[in-house]
């Protein structure tokens, strides 16, 4: 009885890293929109950087979010609260960051107050928001859909209740700063490189990897999953705080309704980029490119005129066409195991 | 020479004069890296029960598997009342009479028991709607027959285990059934429920249902079992009527294979006693077990299973800490409630299931390697020494001869063998001084096999102090110092290397 299924895996297959796939996906979806631009539109629509920079601007956003989403996926679990961690910290963080020339702020005696002030508070609640969201994964075993939902409803609660529904304006200079120029994707790329090194290079990373592959197996290799899953839901929600700031400062405005259905969109973004919903797998390279795709789809069907309404419809097909794409992977694999 | 046809007259002859319910011939059943069967053959007469025994790893799950219609067969064929069947789902062998009572029982907790008998064919009234009169005075009707006093109102959930299989076995009748298997009924029940369960059995008996019967205990043989066919290593070994044999002959059936030297047991030189063991209990589940570990040794544990050897493991490592008694390690009583805690006190424990408990299957060879490793240095400020590492692990990969191109190959692609490599080597990283194996060498090529035998008598020459937890008596013989032997979560003895044997286990596992 021979080694028989001691099959190593074709040396072609291997030396093809998974981030090839999603470069190849990105650059299909922005030829398709070149195409479709020369025939629709007569025009080019990569030759456009001020549609590029537009594009990517609005994308950070979702994008800082995704990064955490892909951590907690990676692990396993979900997060569907962040959109709702934008609006709630979006609005705290600008209650403490409006200038004195404003005669009715929420605060008259805490205005201009330096930028670094809001910006703590609202990385510190949603830092709050995640570990309350692990806390209750951890400890109470709930599946992490439940204890994520509850937030996204209360959260979203917090911020209407906050002002009683009325947006919160007049940012100081400093504070809307942030939110200029190329600051949101500064951000976003910042917080990229820090979580994909601290995914590839680091014990947090390992850790995270091991319980999406297999919790109970991690915990017999001496982790302390329950632990780690707290952090990693607390890092998501720090994120997703971050994004609140600059979401508000952007906007120099903070609503209640802000970053509705973000956290759909940075679960997609991370399915699009190649981060398996089962746990185990992903890559936060592969996110950044999820987001960009995401971005690319929606600046090209407005490029094209496409109705919003399809847009949305559209939007739902891929992120259940990744989803699916993932499930045959997963099947494929087993299969061959 | 005698004609085919001549051939083919005595068959028909012998076929009437003894008519099988059930026959089954030639099978064999391929997994990957195994041979579960090969050329088995099975018979089961109307009105009789007929016991399947062997040792775990006999092939008798996966027979009585394709026997329901989970598994089929790569060869061989299967007959019903004398003609050829394919079963192609559990529910198909169901429709043709072929019901199943699981270990674990597959009923639906929520629901009552009427509502879980007659799933998928309640009774309906006129306007097509599910008609619970109806269907509770059937399941009444169906009790009664039975002499089984089980309200069919009430939800499944408020039963006793007994009381569920029960009604499972009733569900089976209400198939009209014709051959029934049962997979160790007896292991979660009472004596009273046992004796109650056998007056059911026999009353199936006397409607000329075949009852195929799986259990590792002897007197149940005995009791309840008209004939029983043995298997050994997924090979067919004989069947005989129970009134034929003794005990003795039963054991000799199912342990009596070579013993090859496949076993390099190396003498090491025993030290000091690292662990203490004393009075180790988890409630529920285990009680009294203690003995000591000396650096060097190789502690067998032998036992059936469910006779509760992984739960101790489990316990000594923290993965479901024990609710009584004391382990001392170096003669210090320290404390183990997590898996963390064990390594820090010097353990590691392979477990028995590869993929359940073992496998980062989606990760590569390297990261599943390095995992327990990295809770002991190998990292700087959170970062991991990745180089220093992968130097580490090449050496192990080298030094365990694990078959893969290179590091980054993801385990899923190993064989089990290799696998199991990998997690063994997963171990070594953390230098343990007591090493618990789960099972080293299940569902693994007889190369690996010998490698790993090879590599633990390695590590007791190096002072390690090893626990080796095995089905397999040949290797628990020609391995251990010492064997520890348990039975429904006691310890029924420990036999020195020198007085231990098949049989003497055997006695002491089987009772």
């Amino acid at each position: 009885m021979e080694n028989v299924q001691a099959q190593p895996a074709s040396p072609t297959r291997r030396k093809l890293p998974q981030e090839l796939n999603i470069l190849t996906v990105l650059i299909g979806v922005a030829l398709v929109f070149e195409l479709l631009g020369w025939f629709v539109q007569g025009q080019s629509f990569l030759g456009n950087p001020q549609r590029l920079t537009i594009m990517i601007l609005q994308v950070s956003v979702v994008g800082i979010i995704a990064i955490g989403v892909t951590q907690v996926i990676i692990t396993g679990g979900i997060d569907l609260s962040s959109g709702s961690v934008v609006a709630m910290t979006a609005m705290i963080a600008m209650s403490f960051a409006q200038t004195s020339e404003f005669a009715r702020a929420i605060y008259p005696g805490l205005t201009d107050l330096p930028a670094i002030v809001p910006i703590l508070i609202g990385v510190g609640l949603g830092l709050m928001a995640g570990l309350i969201n692990g806390a209750l994964i951890a400890l109470t075993g709930i599946p992490p859909f439940i204890a994520t939902l509850g937030m996204m409803v209360t959260a979203r609660g917090i911020a209407k209740w906050y002002t009683k529904g009325q947006p919160i304006s007049f940012p100081t200079e400093s504070f809307a700063s942030i939110g200029s120029g190329a600051w949101p994707v500064a951000i976003f790329l910042l917080a990229a490189v820090i979580f994909h090194v601290a995914l590839r290079y680091t014990r947090y990373g390992k850790f995270t990897y091991a319980i999406g592959a297999n919790a109970q197996a991690a915990r017999v290799s001496g982790i302390n999953v329950q632990a780690h899953l707290v952090k990693v839901y607390a890092i998501a929600g720090m994120l997703a705080g971050l994004a609140g700031v600059v979401t508000a400062a952007r906007a120099e405005t903070a609503q209640a309704g802000m970053g509705m259905m973000y956290e759909l969109d940075a679960i997609a973004a991370a399915v699009i980029g190649g981060t398996s919903l089962s746990g185990g797998r992903g890559r936060i390279f592969g996110t950044v490119i999820g987001t960009v795709i995401l971005g690319l789809m929606m600046s090209g069907f407005t490029f094209l005129r496409v109705d919003a309404y399809y847009q949305e419809i559209v939007k739902g097909l891929i992120i259940v066409a990744a989803v699916v794409t993932d499930v045959y992977r997963q099947k494929a694999r087993v299969k061959k195991g | 020479m005698i004609s085919t046809t001549t051939l083919q007259a005595i068959e028909d002859f012998k076929s009437k004069a003894r008519p099988y319910l059930l026959e089954i011939e030639g099978i064999r059943k391929e997994f990957p890296g195994v041979v579960a069967l090969d050329g088995v053959e099975f018979r089961l007469r109307p009105g009789t029960v007929h016991a399947l025994m062997g040792e775990n790893g006999a092939g008798k799950s996966t027979l009585m598997k394709i026997i329901a219609g989970v598994y089929s067969p790569d060869q061989g064929t299967i007959k019903l009342r004398g003609d050829e069947v394919r079963l192609k789902s559990p529910k198909d062998a169901l429709e043709q009479g072929i019901a199943m009572i699981h270990q674990e029982l597959a009923l639906m907790a929520w629901m009552t028991v009427a509502e879980n008998i007659w799933i998928r064919r309640e009774p309906r009234n006129a306007l097509g709607l599910i008609d619970h009169k109806r269907m509770t005075a059937n399941t009444r009707e169906l009790f009664d027959q039975l002499k089984i006093g089980i309200d069919p109102s009430a939800e499944v959930n408020s039963l006793t285990v007994a009381q569920k299989q029960m009604v499972e076995i009733a569900k089976a009748v209400s198939y009209e059934s014709s051959v029934l298997i049962m997979d160790e009924p007896t292991s979660a029940l009472t004596e009273s429920e046992v004796s109650h369960l056998f007056e059911i059995i026999r009353d199936l008996r006397s409607r000329n249902i075949g009852i195929v019967y799986i259990t590792h205990k002897m007197n149940e043989l005995f009791e309840i079992a008209d004939e029983f066919s043995v298997f050994r290593d997924g090979h067919y070994v004989g069947t005989h009527a129970s009134t034929d044999v003794t005990r003795d002959d039963i054991i000799r059936m199912m342990v009596g294979r070579e013993i090859t030297n496949m076993f390099p047991k190396e003498e090491a030189p025993i030290g000091d006693v690292i662990m203490e063991v004393k009075d180790l209990g988890l409630e529920g589940v285990f009680s009294g077990i203690s003995f000591d570990l000396r650096r060097g040794e190789i502690l067998g544990v032998a036992g059936l299973v469910g006779s509760g050897r992984s739960n101790v493991a489990e316990a000594i490592f923290g993965m479901v800490p024990a609710t009584e008694g004391a382990i001392r390690i170096n003669g210090e009583e320290t404390t183990i409630s997590s898996p963390a805690d064990a390594m820090r006190a010097g353990m590691a424990l392979l477990t028995e299931d590869r993929k359940e408990t073992g496998c980062f299957l989606p990760l590569t060879i390297l990261e599943n390697m390095q995992i327990a490793a990295l809770q002991h240095g190998h990292s700087r400020m959170g970062y991991v020494d990745e180089s220093g590492l992968r130097i580490l692990c090449g050496e192990m990969k080298n030094a365990m001869r694990i078959k893969t191109p290179n590091l980054d190959e993801r385990i899923e692609n190993l064989s089990g063998g290799n696998q199991q490599k990998v997690l063994i080597a997963r171990w070594l990283l953390t230098k343990p001084k007591i090493l618990i194996l789960d099972e080293p060498t299940r569902g693994i090529d007889v190369g690996a096999k010998a490698e790993i035998h090879r590599l633990i008598s390695n590590l007791a020459k190096e002072g390690v102090a090893v626990i080796m937890i095995s089905s397999e008596l040949p290797e628990v013989l020609g391995m251990s110092d010492r064997i520890l032997v348990m039975h429904e979560g006691r310890m029924t003895g420990i036999l020195d290397r020198a007085e231990a044997d098949q049989v003497k286990i055997m006695e002491l596992a089987a009772r």
